[in-house]
């Protein structure tokens, strides 16, 4: 496995381990913005952090090889046909 | 009545999405991959708003609200944010190998690479055998979804047994006619509509009570409410427990087999990085509205919920029978947001979001589909019926089956409980869940063998059943009782919500069981040929 993968693995993990709040799990206050207690504004903090991560996971480890493989294979099928 | 007028129309838009469908098919050929896969061609937006909404239940409006509306915002971090992070993260991994495999050997369903990764027969038909029991509650309960909305939407106008069936028509007319093409489509409408929903409702009953903090803060002021704004209720290894949930959607088989239509493996990019704004989206309008329900006292329905949950509270354990049934069944929130746009919103405008919630309740389309789809591939044609009548009789079949399964559905709908599919679809979550070592080991560990994918759908099979059966037998207390207890350590707990193994949900032992399982197998049986295994492990 490369440096690269590690890395990638290891930040799915802790935002995993993010998903488990223990911090915010008694507290209601501050509201954010007046209304949005902290609790749940943790959590819409997290998924704006985990679209990042899927950014980031989609540009440095999407499986470039298989897809270039299935197009050379459908293309060579293709011709043959 | 303009709000049942609104809401016939959009089944009528519905209704015209999936016959142009049809026509665009009879044009492409109309041929097997056609119409259980789009003949692999959805494109990007398509793609990522159709699998959102093929994913998206009556349960993510009208549950997670009544769901909040009970339990606060600890719903979000329950259901919302952890499958914002398991769902791309498994639709990276799992989706772009299952589309290339199904585009280099022409699968149309999970099972047909399962039968060809490790060259089995009847093993692929027993994983067939499972999927399609544990898929068919959600269809029951979407029909039963649609009874009650429509009856609810309309002022009870229109009952239950007809706005079930109007529903359960709709559904198989545009599955029927337009096939995934069709679905992928309607789905496609759906998912916009049901986006907009949340924040067109949040704006405007938020307008309408004059902002949200008075109602925040309110809640805080009481001893009752203050814990809705927390998650100190929930034990954190019940927490930790719903991460395994969404584990559950990459087996799902409509799931896997939408991942095929794809047009290009470049085509999952999108969707796995809006995946989690999508949840977003959709989840926190509906979980913070059902948690500041509990301050709109001035909806009667409403009031008479609190009321209720109050009662519960202070309910003698002698009480009748009937109270302990009725007060809860008064107290749930499942229709707090309905509750809330028949208070507040404009006619014209319950009516529109009305159509988004039924937009949610008719996500059963895609699984009438893949049930279809499974049985034509898995079943029909693997057993010689292609072979024998050829690709039209084939997709003639999976037509057929599409009514047969809504029809079937439909008459079940009409004469059980809605509670017995509740229960049913809280244990397919966790079998599809445990399910999900099967997927990983085909794709992932040249190692793995079909007497591993046995043990695991055995073991999924098993615990399945030894729960639901466990659960008929000791009826849910008031407060957890321990059942099995061994030195002191409570192994298994019957719950008011279920069971509890160790303080965890069933699901967290069954897939964590089965992953050991399937490599325990696995190691000590024989493996597939180098040369099958060769075609699986392309790079």
């Amino acid at each position: 496995m490369s440096r690269r993968s590690i890395l990638l693995v290891l930040a799915v993990l802790a935002l995993y381990g993010a998903h488990q709040d223990f911090w915010f799990r008694d507290l209601a206050r501050p509201l954010v913005f007046g209304f949005l207690p902290i609790g749940l504004v943790y959590h819409v903090v997290l998924c704006l952090a985990i679209t990042g991560l899927m950014w980031v996971l989609v540009r440095y480890a999407w499986p470039v090889e298989l897809e270039r493989t299935v197009a050379d294979r459908t293309r060579s099928s293709e011709e043959r046909s | 009545m303009i709000p049942t007028l609104v809401v016939f129309a959009y089944l009528g838009v519905v209704l015209y999405i999936g016959i142009f469908a049809f026509r665009r098919a009879s044009g492409a050929g109309g041929g097997a991959e056609d119409y259980f896969l789009a003949g692999r061609s959805l494109g990007p937006t398509v793609f990522l708003l159709s699998l959102f909404g093929t994913n998206m239940t009556a349960f993510t409006i009208l549950g997670s609200a009544g769901h909040a509306f009970s339990n606060g915002i600890v719903t979000f971090g329950l259901m919302a944010s952890a499958s914002a992070l398991i769902i791309p993260v498994s639709l990276f991994l799992v989706g772009p190998r299952l589309w290339a495999l199904g585009k280099l050997y022409g699968f149309m369903t999970p099972v047909q690479m399962f039968r060809d990764r490790w060259e089995c027969g009847h093993i692929g038909t027993a994983i067939f055998a499972l999927l399609a029991i544990l898929l068919v509650p959600y269809i029951i309960i979407a029909v039963m979804g649609g009874g009650t909305a429509l009856n609810a939407i309309s002022g009870g106008l229109v009952p239950y047994w007809l706005g079930g069936g109007v529903v359960a028509v709709v559904v198989m007319s545009y599955v029927f006619f337009g096939g995934m093409r069709g679905t992928a489509w309607v789905n496609t409408f759906q998912t916009v509509l049901f986006l907009a929903f949340g924040a067109v409702a949040i704006i405007l009953i938020g307008g309408r009570i004059g902002g949200f903090s008075a109602a925040m803060e309110s809640l805080l002021a009481s001893e009752t409410t203050a814990p809705l704004l927390t998650r100190e209720r929930m034990p954190p290894r019940l927490f930790f427990s719903y991460m395994f949930i969404p584990l559950s959607t990459i087996v799902f088989p409509h799931i896997s087999i939408f991942c095929l239509t794809a047009r290009q493996m470049s085509q999952f990019k999108k969707t796995v990085i809006w995946y989690p704004i999508c949840i977003l989206a959709i989840w926190l309008p509906c979980v913070f509205l059902g948690v500041a329900a509990n301050a709109m006292t001035d909806v009667p329905a409403i009031a008479a919920k609190l009321d209720a949950r109050a009662a519960l509270a202070l309910l003698d354990p002698s009480a009748g029978a009937a109270a302990v049934a009725e007060l809860p069944r008064v107290a749930a929130g499942d229709d707090v947001i309905l509750r809330m746009l028949d208070h507040y919103a404009p006619v014209w405008l319950a009516g529109l979001l009305g159509a988004g919630i039924l937009a949610a309740v008719m996500a059963s389309d895609s699984q009438v589909l893949a049930l279809s789809t499974m049985f034509t591939e898995d079943v029909f044609a693997y057993y010689g019926g292609k072979e024998r009548f050829g690709e039209r009789v084939q997709v003639f079949t999976g037509r057929i089956f599409v009514i047969l399964v809504t029809s079937v559905a439909y008459v079940i709908a009409l004469r059980a409980p809605t509670s017995i599919f509740n229960i049913a679809i809280q244990y397919a979550f966790s079998g599809f869940a445990a399910m999900l070592p099967i997927v990983l080991a085909a794709l992932f560990w040249r190692g793995s063998t079909k007497w591993g994918a046995l043990a695991v759908t055995l073991w999924t099979a098993g615990t399945v059943i030894a729960i639901a059966v466990f659960q008929a037998v000791i009826a849910a207390p008031a407060a957890p009782m321990p059942v099995w207890t061994i030195g002191g350590l409570q192994l298994i707990t019957r719950t008011p919500g279920g069971t509890d193994v160790l303080g965890f949900m069933p699901v967290v032992p069954m897939t964590l069981i089965s992953a050991l399982l399937m490599y325990g197998v696995s190691a000590v049986t024989r493996k597939p040929s180098d040369q099958t295994i060769a075609r699986y492990f392309l790079t």
